[in-house]
C-alpha cells in the first residue's frame, strides 16, 4: 500500500513518521524551521498533548462565561419582579448559556481529554491527523468570538434559547441571526474534524496486539461519541443552512406562508439534538469507567456489557427524537412509539449504573478526588436518569413539559453528570499531565463546595416545575420565590467554588508532590507506563500491547 | 516503515470513509424535507393536506352518519384581504360529496397575492379527506378592490374513523411575495417600512 | 370492572391528594379525569424510581463503607456474571412494561375524538391569547393585567401577580369543551396545570385538545414555550362555571357584542374614544410600544412624537387593520372590534403630544375592513 501514496502524504504524518527519529521537544514537526516560541508556538503545534491541553484551558475559560451567563440569569430570577436586566437581555442571557455550555464548553472539554488520552491509551504516538487537529481546534476560539461579539451587535444576539425554534428564530429572530448560524457552522466543522481525526486515530493506531475488545472504555465511547458526531453535526448543518436560506433567500422551509412547517424545524433540530445529548455524556460514561476500577482495585465488571449498552444508547438516540415534541401535537401512534423507545434507554442505562455498583462490592475502595467526583456523578447522573424516565411518559410529559422540571433533569445530567466527569477525569489525569498530585485537600474542598451547590440549585428546581413554573421566564408567580431563592444562592455558591478548581489546578501545575509513572495504585491503561509527567512525544516506537493490562 | 505505510493506508481510507458518511448525511438533512412532507401526506400527521387535487372516488354513501364538518377561516397580518365562507359549519355523510363557496376580498386598492394556507383537526381525519378542488391549491392574486368566489369540493372517505364526529379545515390566508423582475417594482411590493 | 393497574393509580391520588392539592412543591391533582390520570403516572412513576434508588443506592453506599481500603480490604477479581447480568436486563424491562400499560390507555383517552359541546379557539399571539367560542359570535383577547408597577417593584405584588388576565377564558363544567390552537406568529404553548392540558400552538398549523372539567374555580396556567420578550407575561386563566350560570354569561356576553355593534354605527365624541381608546391601549398595545408611547426599538417603534404617524392617517389606520408583514405588529382586524380599532387609533393620534386632532369613527373602520 505504502509506495501508491503520494509522498506529501507522509507530512500530514509527521509524528508517526518520524517515529523511534528525535524525541527530543519539538524538532520533528517543524523540519524547515526552529521550534516556534510563544504564541506560534501554540498556533502551530500538531502535537496532541499541547492541542489537548488548549482544547482545556479553552473550554474551561468558556465553562467561567457561560456560568457569568447562568449567574445572570439566576441573578435575575432571585426574587420575583424585573430588577436587573431587561427580558430581552434575559433571553439571550439563556440562550448564551446554553449554547456556550453545550458547544463550547462540554464538548471542547471531551474533544480536549480525547487529545490527550486516546493516544496514550491505545499506544500511539499522536492523532492520525495532526495538522487537521490544530486547525479544528483554532477554528473553535473564532467561532465563539463571533458569537459571543453578536451580543454587541444592534437588535442583541441570539434571544430564542439553545433549540432556536423556528419560527422564533427565523422571521422574527434579531438582525446577528446569520452569524450565529455561521459560528455554529465553524463549531460543528470543528467537532467533524476532530470526530474524523479521533475515529481515524482508534481504528488505524492501536498498540500492535491491542483488538478493539481490549480498548479501555475511554476509548470505546469516544469512538462511538465520534460515530454519533458525524452521522448528526451534518444534520444540524443542514438545519441551520435551511435556516440561513429562510432568513436571507426567501426560502420558506420552516414558514407556513411559503408551504413549510415549523414543526419541521423541531423534527429535524431533535434529530441532531438527542444524539447531541449523548455525545456529551458517554465519554463521561468512559471517564468513571476507568476511575471507579482504579479506586476500588477491581477490574470493571461487565466490560462488554458495557461496550453493547454504549452502542445500544448510541442507536437507540436516534431513534428517541421525537419525546422532545410530545406537545406539538403528534398522532398518537407516534406519541407511543416516542414513549416506548425513549423508556428502553432506561435499560442499557441501567446496566451501566449496576455494572458500576457491582464494581464497588467486594473491591478495596479509597477515596481520591478523581473518585469522589465518579462516585458523585454514578449518584447524580441515575438521579437525573429517574426523572428521565418520569419525562419519558408521555402523558406525565405533558404537564413536565417545558417546566423547570424538565431544567432541574437535564441539568442533574449535565452538571453532575457530564461536568463532574470531566473533573474527576482531570483530577485523574493531573499527575500524568504535570507530574504532580492535586492538592488533596483544596480538591476534597471542591468537590463537596460542588456538590452541595449543584444540589442547591437544581433540586428545587424539580419543586418550582411541578407546582407549574415554566422555563426561560425572566419573572415568575410568588408561589415559585422559595425554591427560586434557594437556586439562586445554590448557583452563586457553585460558581464561586469553580474558583477553586482552576486554584487546584494551577497549583497543580507549578508544583506539588511528585507523581510516579503509574500515578494510581489500581490504575492498569497503557497511558500510566509513560512516566509523569508525560514527555512530549510518547510511543514513538508502538508499545507491545500485554493482554494481561486488558479488561477481560 | 511498512506498518507505518499500511497505518497511513488506513487512515486514508478512514478519513475518505468519513467524509462520505459526511457528506451523506449532510444531503440526508435536505432530503428529510421532501421525505417529512411525503411522511405527513401519508399519516396525516400535522394536519398537512395533500395540495394536489383528488378524484372522486363513487362509493356508496354512508348515511347512517353524519360527520360535522367546520369551516374557519383566519387572515394575517401584511395581507390585506378578507376570506369568508358562506357557511362556518355543515354536516355530511362520508361517502358524500360537498360543495361550499369561499369568498375572498381584497379591501385595498393594489393587486396582491395571497395563499390560504390549509389545516385539518384531527389530524386522524386528514388522510381520509379528499379535496377535489380547493382554492389552497395554488396561490391566488387579487386586484384591487376585487371580490372572488371560489368554491371547495371534497369528499369524506367511507372508511373514515368511527370515532371521528367532528372535522375541522382551517385556512389562513398569508401573503406571497412576488419576486418581480424589476427590483423597482420588488421594492414597491414590499414597501411595508416599520 | 376496573383493571389492577387502575387500582393503583386510584390509591396512590388517593393518598397523595390531601397534600397535592396545596400543590405548592408537586404535580396538582388538578380537576379533570386526565388531570388525575396523569397525577397518578406522575405519582407512580416516582416511587418506582424512590424504590430502585434506594435499592442501587443501597448496594452502593453499603459497598463503599464496608469494603473500605483504609480499612484493609481486599478487593475480589470478579468481572462478569452472565446471569446476573441478564436479570438485571430483563427487570427493568419488565417494570417498564408495566409502566407503559397504563401510560398508553390514558393517552388513548386524551385522544378520544368524540363529539364535543363546546368548541373554543384558541390563538396564540404575541403576547397575549385569543379566545373564539365557534358559532356563538363571541371572541375577545385576554391580557396580562398585571400592572407594570408591580413587576418593577413600585408598588406591593398581589396574590395572583403574573397570573391574572383582564378576561379569563370562561368554561362550563361538566361539559367536553374542544379546543382548537393557532398561532398568529411564533409557537406558544397552552398550558393550565389543574386541567393537563399543554399543547403548543403552532403559526399556519392547528391543534386539537379537550377537557371537562368536573369543578367549578379559577384555574391558572401560563404560555409555556419561549415566544420571545414577554414570553412571561402571557397568562391564561380559566373561569369554570356551573353549566347554568355559564349559559347566563354565555347571554350577557352575546348582548354586550350586540351592543358594541350598534356603537359603529353612531358618531363618537373624542372624549369617549379617548377614554376607550386607553384601555385598549394599555391592554394591547403598551406590552411592545410601552406605556407613555415611546416603543423599544428597533423592533417596537415609539408612537408618540412618530412623524409618520402623525402626518398619515391612512397608513395608521393601515398598520393597526393589517399588521406589518414578518414584523412583530399582527393584524388587528380581526382581533378588535371597529370600535375598539377607531378608538386606540384615535387615542394614539392624540396622547403625549401627538396633537393631531383627529378622530376616527367606528364606522370608518367598519367600512374599511368589509369594503
Amino acid at each position: 500500500m505504502a509506495p501508491k501514496l503520494p509522498p506529501q502524504h507522509s507530512l500530514q504524518h509527521s509524528s508517526s513518521a518520524v517515529a523511534g527519529g528525535q524525541s527530543q521537544e519539538g524538532q520533528s514537526h517543524y523540519p524547515h524551521a526552529a521550534q516556534p516560541k510563544g504564541l506560534m508556538r501554540w498556533l502551530l503545534t500538531t502535537n496532541h498533548k499541547e492541542i489537548g491541553s488548549l482544547y482545556l484551558i479553552f473550554s474551561l475559560t468558556m465553562f467561567f462565561v457561560g456560568g457569568i451567563f447562568a449567574l445572570v440569569v439566576r441573578a435575575e430570577l432571585f426574587q420575583p419582579g424585573l430588577q436587573l436586566v431587561e427580558p430581552e437581555f434575559f433571553n439571550q442571557m439563556t440562550t448564551m448559556h446554553g449554547l456556550i455550555m453545550v458547544f463550547a464548553a462540554v464538548m471542547p472539554a471531551f474533544t480536549g481529554l480525547a487529545n490527550w488520552m486516546i493516544p496514550l491509551q491505545i499506544g500511539a504516538p499522536d492523532m492520525a491527523l495532526p495538522r487537521l487537529n490544530n486547525f479544528s481546534f483554532w477554528l473553535l476560539p473564532v467561532a465563539f468570538t463571533l458569537l459571543l461579539s453578536t451580543l454587541f451587535m444592534p437588535g442583541g444576539g441570539p434571544n430564542f434559547g439553545w433549540t432556536f425554534y423556528a419560527p422564533l428564530s427565523t422571521t422574527y429572530a434579531p438582525a446577528s441571526t446569520t452569524f450565529f448560524i455561521l459560528a455554529l457552522h465553524m463549531a460543528g466543522i470543528s467537532s467533524i474534524l476532530g470526530a474524523i481525526n479521533i475515529i481515524a486515530t482508534i481504528l488505524n493506531m492501536r498498540a500492535p496486539g491491542m483488538r478493539m475488545m481490549d480498548m479501555p472504555l475511554f476509548v470505546w465511547t469516544w469512538l462511538i461519541t465520534a460515530f454519533l458526531l458525524i452521522a448528526v453535526m451534518p444534520v444540524l448543518a443542514g438545519v441551520i443552512t435551511m435556516m440561513l436560506m429562510d432568513i436571507n433567500f426567501g426560502t420558506s422551509f420552516f414558514d407556513a406562508a411559503g408551504g413549510g412547517d415549523p414543526v419541521l424545524f423541531q423534527h429535524l433540530f431533535w434529530f441532531f439534538g438527542h444524539p447531541e445529548v449523548y455525545i456529551m455524556i458517554l465519554p463521561a460514561f468512559g471517564i468513571v469507567s476507568a476511575i471507579i476500577p482504579t479506586f476500588a482495585r477491581k477490574p470493571l465488571f461487565g466490560y462488554a456489557s458495557m461496550v453493547y449498552a454504549t452502542g445500544a444508547i448510541a442507536l437507540l438516540s436516534f431513534l428517541v427524537w421525537a419525546h422532545h415534541m410530545f406537545i406539538v401535537g403528534l398522532p398518537l401512534t407516534a406519541e407511543l412509539f416516542f414513549m416506548y423507545s425513549t423508556m428502553l434507554i432506561a435499560v442499557p442505562t441501567g446496566v451501566k449504573v449496576f455494572n458500576w455498583v457491582t464494581t464497588l462490592f467486594r473491591g478495596s475502595i479509597s477515596f481520591e478526588p478523581p473518585m469522589l467526583f465518579a462516585l458523585a456523578f454514578v449518584v447524580l447522573f441515575t438521579i437525573g436518569g429517574f426523572s428521565g424516565l418520569m419525562l419519558a411518559i408521555a402523558p406525565a410529559d405533558f404537564q413536565y413539559h417545558d417546566t423547570y422540571f424538565v431544567v432541574a433533569h437535564f441539568h442533574y445530567v449535565l452538571v453532575p453528570g457530564a461536568i463532574f466527569a470531566i473533573m474527576a477525569g482531570v483530577y485523574y489525569w493531573l499527575p500524568k499531565w504535570t507530574g504532580h498530585y492535586p492538592n488533596e485537600r483544596l480538591a476534597q474542598c471542591h468537590f463537596w463546595c460542588s456538590i452541595i451547590g449543584v444540589n442547591l440549585t437544581f433540586f428545587p428546581m424539580h419543586f418550582a416545575g411541578l407546582a407549574g413554573m415554566p422555563r426561560r421566564i425572566p419573572d415568575y408567580a410568588l408561589q415559585f420565590a422559595d425554591f427560586n431563592l434557594l437556586s439562586s444562592i445554590g448557583a452563586f455558591f457553585f460558581g464561586a467554588s469553580q474558583l477553586l478548581f482552576v486554584l487546584v489546578v494551577v497549583l497543580c501545575v507549578r508544583g506539588g508532590q511528585k507523581a510516579p509513572a503509574k500515578a494510581w495504585e489500581g490504575a492498569v491503561d497503557l497511558e500510566w507506563s509513560v512516566p509523569s509527567p508525560a514527555p512530549l512525544h510518547t510511543f514513538e516506537t508502538p508499545p507491545v500491547f500485554h493482554r494481561a493490562q486488558s479488561h477481560d | 516503515m511498512a506498518a507505518d505505510g499500511s497505518q497511513q493506508a488506513g487512515v486514508r481510507r478512514t478519513v475518505i470513509r468519513s467524509v462520505a458518511a459526511l457528506l451523506g448525511m449532510f444531503a440526508f438533512a435536505f432530503a428529510l424535507v421532501p421525505l417529512y412532507d411525503v411522511f405527513c401526506q401519508v399519516t396525516g400527521l400535522n394536519g398537512k393536506v395533500d395540495t394536489t387535487a383528488k378524484a372522486i372516488i363513487h362509493e356508496e354513501v354512508d348515511q347512517s352518519r353524519f360527520i360535522t364538518v367546520q369551516f374557519i377561516t383566519r387572515g394575517s397580518a401584511g395581507l390585506p384581504w378578507q376570506m369568508s365562507v358562506e357557511t362556518r359549519q355543515m354536516r355530511v355523510h362520508p361517502g358524500q360529496t360537498a360543495e361550499v363557496d369561499f369568498t375572498f376580498t381584497n379591501n385595498s386598492h393594489q393587486e396582491s397575492w395571497g395563499r390560504a394556507v390549509p389545516s385539518v383537526s384531527p389530524s386522524s381525519a386528514t388522510t381520509h379527506l379528499r379535496k377535489v378542488s380547493c382554492f389552497c391549491f395554488q396561490e391566488q392574486q387579487l386586484q384591487g378592490d376585487e371580490r372572488l368566489t371560489i368554491p371547495l369540493v371534497f369528499q369524506l372517505a367511507k372508511d373514515l374513523p368511527e370515532e371521528i364526529s367532528t372535522i375541522t379545515l382551517v385556512y389562513t390566508l398569508y401573503p406571497v411575495q412576488r419576486i418581480a423582475l424589476n427590483p423597482l417594482n420588488n421594492n414597491n411590493a414590499a414597501g411595508d417600512k416599520i | 370492572m376496573r383493571l389492577p393497574w387502575q387500582w393503583l393509580l386510584t390509591i396512590t391520588s388517593v393518598a397523595s391528594l390531601s397534600q397535592a392539592h396545596a400543590s405548592s412543591w408537586n404535580m396538582p391533582v388538578g380537576v379533570t379525569d386526565t388531570s388525575r390520570n396523569i397525577f397518578g403516572l406522575h405519582m407512580t412513576i416516582f416511587w418506582v424510581c424512590v424504590v430502585i434508588g434506594v435499592i442501587v443506592f443501597g448496594v452502593m453506599f453499603y459497598s463503599l463503607f464496608r469494603y473500605r481500603h483504609s480499612k484493609g480490604a481486599k478487593a475480589a477479581r470478579f468481572h462478569e456474571h452472565t446471569s446476573v447480568e441478564v436479570l438485571w436486563t430483563a427487570i427493568p424491562i419488565l417494570i417498564l412494561v408495566g409502566m407503559a400499560v397504563p401510560a398508553t390507555a390514558t393517552l388513548k383517552n386524551m385522544y378520544d375524538a368524540s363529539e364535543a359541546d363546546l368548541d373554543i379557539m384558541i390563538t396564540g399571539q404575541q403576547w397575549r391569547w385569543r379566545y373564539e367560542y365557534l358559532g356563538e359570535d363571541i371572541a375577545y383577547t385576554s391580557n396580562l393585567s398585571t400592572t407594570r408597577e408591580q413587576i418593577r417593584g413600585e408598588s406591593e405584588r398581589d396574590e395572583h401577580y403574573l397570573l391574572d388576565v383582564d378576561e379569563p377564558l370562561v368554561l362550563p363544567i361538566n361539559r367536553k369543551v374542544r379546543f382548537l390552537m393557532t398561532s398568529d406568529d411564533v409557537i406558544h404553548s397552552w398550558w393550565v396545570p389543574e386541567l393537563a392540558v399543554k399543547q403548543d400552538t403552532i403559526p399556519g398549523f392547528i391543534n386539537e385538545n379537550w377537557v371537562q372539567i368536573n369543578e367549578p374555580g379559577i384555574y391558572r396556567g401560563q404560555c409555556a414555550e419561549l415566544c420571545g420578550v414577554n414570553h412571561g407575561f402571557m397568562p391564561i386563566v380559566v373561569h369554570a362555571m356551573e353549566e347554568a350560570e355559564f349559559e347566563t354569561w354565555l347571554e350577557e356576553r352575546k348582548e354586550a357584542a350586540e351592543q358594541e355593534a350598534m356603537g359603529v354605527d353612531r358618531e363618537w365624541a373624542i372624549e369617549e374614544l379617548m377614554a376607550r381608546g386607553e384601555e385598549v391601549y394599555q391592554s394591547i398595545c403598551s406590552s411592545c410600544h410601552q406605556g407613555e408611547g415611546q416603543g423599544a426599538p428597533p423592533a417596537f417603534p415609539a408612537l408618540a412624537g412618530n412623524e409618520q404617524l402623525i402626518n398619515e392617517l391612512d397608513w395608521h389606520l393601515d398598520r393597526v387593520i393589517n399588521g406589518v408583514s414578518g414584523a412583530a405588529m399582527p393584524a388587528f382586524r380581526n382581533t378588535l372590534n371597529p370600535v375598539e380599532i377607531a378608538a386606540v387609533v384615535t387615542y394614539t393620534r392624540n396622547a403625549w403630544g401627538n396633537e393631531t386632532g383627529d378622530t376616527v369613527q367606528p364606522a370608518t373602520v367598519a367600512e374599511r375592513i368589509a369594503q
